[in-house]
């Protein structure tokens, strides 16, 4: 009962979420209004200054500089659009091309589901980041290789939850009578089944932006997202890694901003399934 | 019956197999860029990169490579690897149980965690403590284990230095095992010593690949123990006289187990999924980092032969969640 009421309400979750996650998309449209620096300018007078409240910082880079000597603020707000883009497209793309599939598994049944659920074991068997690692290398480094690579691997997750919703859906009552009107089966999938799935879709469209981003920033991390003078929040993390020891806040910034991304992200689809489930509202 | 059921099950294990090899063979072969020109030195002619090419069999039709390969790997010959101009077999055998003694030492850590966590928040029920465990259990769940590498190192190895950060094992130490299973062999052969300096070294990256699991455990754990604590032999043992931790340790526990087990089989393939990345964080020699390697350099032999090995551990997994839920669950086995 609990743990319903917890569910129950999201709003206090689901704002700050919200929140935490419109601050990233201004960041990302009004990047070079807001960063105080170009972030690809490197000065080597002024690399691995620490952040503004300790010895040694300079005004103007508020966060401190990476050991090119680049504002890792203006980096940050500049490594949020390739994050933006990046959940966006590939997330959409993932949900597009999973639902589709699972729709059809899960409302034709027969071959279709065989055809489609063994290609889901043989995508779950391969380990997700080798996968994405693998078909970056082969599809050339760059934005695009990145969101097809994130599309590609990731549609699995949404093809299970929508094909175990519409086996369900499809044994309902309303379907049978759709059926006895004289509706088609694609018309029936589409208009029927398909908004009543939507609710989980929605939820795993929000969490599974949060793993592209992740997805980048792994990718960035070892050398193959976009190219390596663009900033990226993993290709910031890569760059820290390599100098923790030297200078720690690099990795602490973009680790921070990570953080609260991936958390509000799931946050903010946890919210929604509660705001569009008819039994919990 | 059931030997038919289990026939069909293997049978579809080597489908999916089958489907492994056929994607990754494929994929990796469109690839642009030759494998071959980047292993030769600059100056080497043409002839010199067809006399490779036919050694490494790169020179036949697609499907004709893939027969050849197929028809290796059936028998234990998983070709050589071009980078590192080593039998692939021996190389991906030589650094599994790297990749195994980290999976199952965070697998147990997920355990420690999660099991006491679930049992604390299923005796506080309705109480702040049961909230505290919901939202931590929340916030853990979502962050990845890539995160959690990050955040641990920061913290226990930068802000309070405790343990190591990278590699497997301290360079300097004489390391008298016959086998690659350093942290087993460590403590079947008394050193312990060395087992110290393995923990040491694995304890932060098998922390991050446990937190996640350790989440999923604790909250399915305490739901289902919640479910069984109001039905009648629980009340009964209560009415017994029993404490609410030894009704739970006693009586709940052994019946709210089964879906947190099914679970964690499932789970566990995410977390060795896990490993790659991880491993490449901490410089860990197992196996995904090896992975990493062999597709920068773009060494095919070994990038099928890795990809493969992680597919046969993942059904093999698969399969033994299966095998155990028929045996635990009565219903089943019975049915």
């Amino acid at each position: 009962m609990d743990s319903a009421r917890a569910t129950r309400r999201p709003s206090a979750r689901l704002w700050l979420a919200g929140l935490w996650l419109a601050l990233v998309f201004i960041a990302a449209i009004a990047a070079p209004l807001l960063a105080p620096q170009d972030p690809l300018a490197q000065d080597l007078l002024y690399e691995r200054l620490p952040p503004f409240w300790m010895a040694g910082s300079e005004s103007g880079y508020p966060l401190g500089t990476d050991s090119l000597g680049r504002d890792l603020l203006s980096r940050l707000i500049y490594g949020a659009r390739i994050a933006v883009i990046v959940a966006l497209v590939a997330a959409f793309a993932a949900c597009l091309l999973g639902s589709a599939l699972g729709l059809i598994a899960g409302y034709f049944g027969g071959w279709a589901d065989r055809i489609i659920s063994r290609l889901v074991d043989i995508w779950m068997a391969f380990p997700p980041v080798l996968f994405a690692i693998l078909l970056v290398a082969v599809l050339g480094t760059g934005l695009h290789s990145v969101i097809i690579a994130i599309a590609v691997i990731d549609w699995t997750r949404f093809c299970r939850v929508v094909r175990a919703e519409t086996m369900v859906q499809a044994r309902m009552d309303y379907i049978e009578n759709a059926r006895i009107v004289g509706f088609g089966r694609w018309r029936i999938m589409l208009s029927e089944v398909l908004p009543n799935v939507l609710p989980p879709i929605i939820a795993l469209l929000s969490l599974e932006m949060g793993i592209a981003v992740i997805v980048e920033a792994i990718l960035s991390f070892v050398n193959l997202s976009i190219s390596t003078d663009d900033p990226t929040w993993g290709g910031i993390i890569a760059e820290g890694r390599l100098s923790i020891h030297q200078a720690w806040w690099i990795l602490v910034f973009p680790l921070i901003t990570l953080f609260l991304t991936v958390l509000s992200f799931s946050q903010f689809g946890e919210g929604l399934k509660s705001r569009f489930d008819p039994v919990l509202r | 019956m059931i030997l038919q059921k289990f026939l069909l099950r293997l049978m579809t294990m080597a489908v999916t197999l089958f489907g492994v090899a056929v994607v990754v063979f494929v994929v990796i072969r469109v690839a642009p860029g030759d494998p071959i020109a980047m292993m030769l030195p600059p100056g080497a002619g043409p002839e010199d990169i067809e006399r490779l090419r036919a050694l490494y069999g790169l020179d036949k039709s697609l499907p004709q490579q893939f027969v050849i390969w197929l028809g290796g790997v059936l028998q234990g010959d998983f070709g050589t690897s071009i980078s590192l101009r080593q039998d692939v077999l021996s190389l991906v055998l030589g650094r599994l149980p790297a990749t195994l003694e980290l999976a199952t030492l965070a697998l147990l850590m997920a355990l420690a965690i999660g099991g006491p966590l679930a049992i604390l928040g299923a005796r506080e029920r309705g109480t702040a403590v049961e909230a505290g465990i919901d939202v931590a259990g929340g916030a853990a769940l979502s962050i990845p284990d890539f995160l959690w590498g990050l955040l641990l190192i920061l913290v226990f190895g930068v802000l309070a230095p405790i343990f190591e950060i990278s590699g497997r094992v301290s360079p300097s130490l004489d390391l008298p095992f016959a086998t690659q299973f350093y942290l087993v062999e460590s403590i079947l052969r008394l050193r312990f010593d060395l087992t110290a300096d393995l923990l040491a070294h694995m304890f932060i990256p098998a922390l991050a690949l446990a937190l996640p699991l350790a989440a999923i455990i604790t909250l399915l754990l305490k739901q289902s123990l919640k479910e069984v604590m109001d039905l009648d032999y629980v009340v009964l043992a209560r009415v017994k006289g029993f404490s609410e931790t030894q009704v739970i340790l006693r009586e709940a526990l052994k019946n709210a187990a089964l879906p947190t087990l099914t679970l964690i089989g499932v789970q566990f393939t995410f977390l060795i999924g896990g490993t790659v990345i991880v491993e490449r964080l901490f410089s860990y020699e197992g196996l995904g980092n090896m992975a990493i390697d062999a597709v920068i350099n773009r060494d095919l032999p070994l990038i099928q032969g890795i990809v493969l090995v992680f597919a046969l551990i993942f059904v093999l997994i698969n399969l033994a969640v299966d095998l155990s839920y028929a045996l635990l669950n009565p219903r089943l086995r019975h049915g």
